[in-house]
């Protein structure tokens, strides 16, 4: 419960532009995210959402603007960052002892993503949707504030999606915010809706 | 702390599951087999010149293992995973370099008293090389992740590595070989000067060519 003591999670972007590569991947965009937000980020393909994670992460710079995140952020996106030769189990386990998360929070998040009968198997044996859930239960596990998902719905059957939106409205209705990038809705409500279009502005 | 030796034990766990540890003492012990066919029974010529050719097998064994110590854990996210929670890449590069010590370097010191054995070199020199050796191989173990960070996602890596060591391996082995006389006093200090120069800056460097990377 002490990790909710701290101020409630928040994530302010502010006129952000970035530059990638000498072009403008975004331009002028702004989100404000409260504690409790669901954002759906849209658009077509390369109008900058993966940038738009990655920047909120901390894994980029910005050319312009201000990026502000009050809470601690996890990130799926598609790299699985998961050991290969290690069971689905000890690959979390790293990362949820990083991360300072019980052995509860870690099986709670295997059960979320139903990966208890995947748990002893090898990581480079999971398949492209388990991977995908795979590395959502780390998300699950981390405990963090702030959920960034990169196109999680990919690869995904119809029952994996509504676990993980499951996941996100629990997320979400204890204070959390999600960040999700995607091509179809989350069957949840959302807080706001965010179009990117081709420039990377909202649209 | 405990996240850090955490990331050391993984290291270690990678290389010893990888290959990453035997490949290097294979090698190694591979040149110490290989020299004796190529100058002879010789004893003389082989207490004399074998130290120094232990040391060039040391050197180049650095290379080895440089594919496999950046490059994957970029491309599967890992060090983003790091970064995003607060780890600076200077201390990722700590921390595998601090695995290289544990994974790389201590095999490579064990098999140099077989690879000693192996090519007949006088006890006392035994004791100087493996001396010199573990002086040196903090900074071959800074290196290697230095040169795999600089070189990650290129193309042609390995011969660009070894660019990248050889000229800055030469006053290790110069101190290193000088060692390997009836006094090797003068020649152990400015070689444990040098390797802790390298050795103490090689994070800063790998570090900043983890950020450079990341894109």
């Amino acid at each position: 419960m002490s990790l909710r003591q701290a101020p409630l999670p928040s994530l302010n972007v502010d006129n952000v532009a970035v530059m990638r590569g000498n072009r403008m991947v975004l331009r002028g965009l702004s989100i404000a995210a409260r504690s409790g937000d669901i954002i759906w980020i849209r658009g077509a393909n390369g109008c900058g959402k993966s940038t738009l994670m990655r920047l909120v992460a901390g894994l980029l710079a910005v050319t312009s603007g201000a990026v502000h995140a009050e809470g601690r952020i996890a990130l799926a996106d598609e790299n699985l960052a998961l050991d290969a030769n290690m069971t689905v189990e000890a690959a979390l386990r790293f990362w949820a002892d990083m991360d300072g998360a019980s052995t509860n929070v870690r099986d709670a998040a295997l059960m979320d993503m139903d990966l208890q009968d995947l748990a002893n198997i090898p990581v480079r044996f999971l398949s492209t949707g388990q991977r995908k859930r795979a590395s959502i239960a780390r998300v699950l596990a981390s405990q963090a504030d702030i959920w960034l998902m990169d196109e999680p719905y990919n690869g995904l059957d119809s029952a994996s999606c509504a676990r993980l939106d499951q996941a996100m409205l629990a997320h979400t209705a204890s204070g959390g915010i999600v960040l999700v990038a995607a091509h179809q809705p989350p069957s949840i409500n959302v807080a706001h809706s965010l179009l990117l279009d081709t420039q990377g502005t909202a649209a | 702390m405990r996240a850090f030796v955490a990331l050391v034990a993984r290291e270690v766990r990678l290389a010893w599951t990888g290959g990453g540890l035997w490949l290097p003492v294979v090698f190694y012990l591979a040149v110490a087999t290989l020299f004796p066919f190529v100058t002879g029974p010789d004893k003389a010529l082989l207490a004399r010149t074998g130290g120094g050719i232990l040391w060039i097998a040391a050197l180049l064994a650095t290379l080895l293992p440089i594919e496999r110590l950046i490059l994957p854990d970029r491309q599967s996210g890992v060090l983003d995973q790091l970064a995003l929670r607060g780890w600076s890449d200077e201390l990722v590069a700590t921390a595998k370099i601090a695995g290289q010590m544990v994974a790389f370097a201590l095999p490579l010191l064990l098999a140099t008293i077989v690879g000693a054995a192996l090519i007949g070199l006088p006890e006392a020199q035994m004791g100087t090389l493996l001396l010199g050796l573990a002086l040196a191989l903090p900074a071959l173990s800074g290196l290697s992740v230095m040169i795999a960070a600089l070189t990650a996602g290129l193309n042609g890596a390995s011969a660009l590595g070894g660019l990248l060591l050889v000229p800055i391996t030469i006053p290790l082995l110069i101190f290193g070989a000088g060692t390997l006389t009836e006094d090797p006093g003068n020649a152990m200090q400015l070689l444990a000067a040098t390797s802790l120069a390298i050795t103490a800056l090689s994070p800063f460097a790998a570090g900043a060519a983890l950020r450079a990377g990341r894109i």
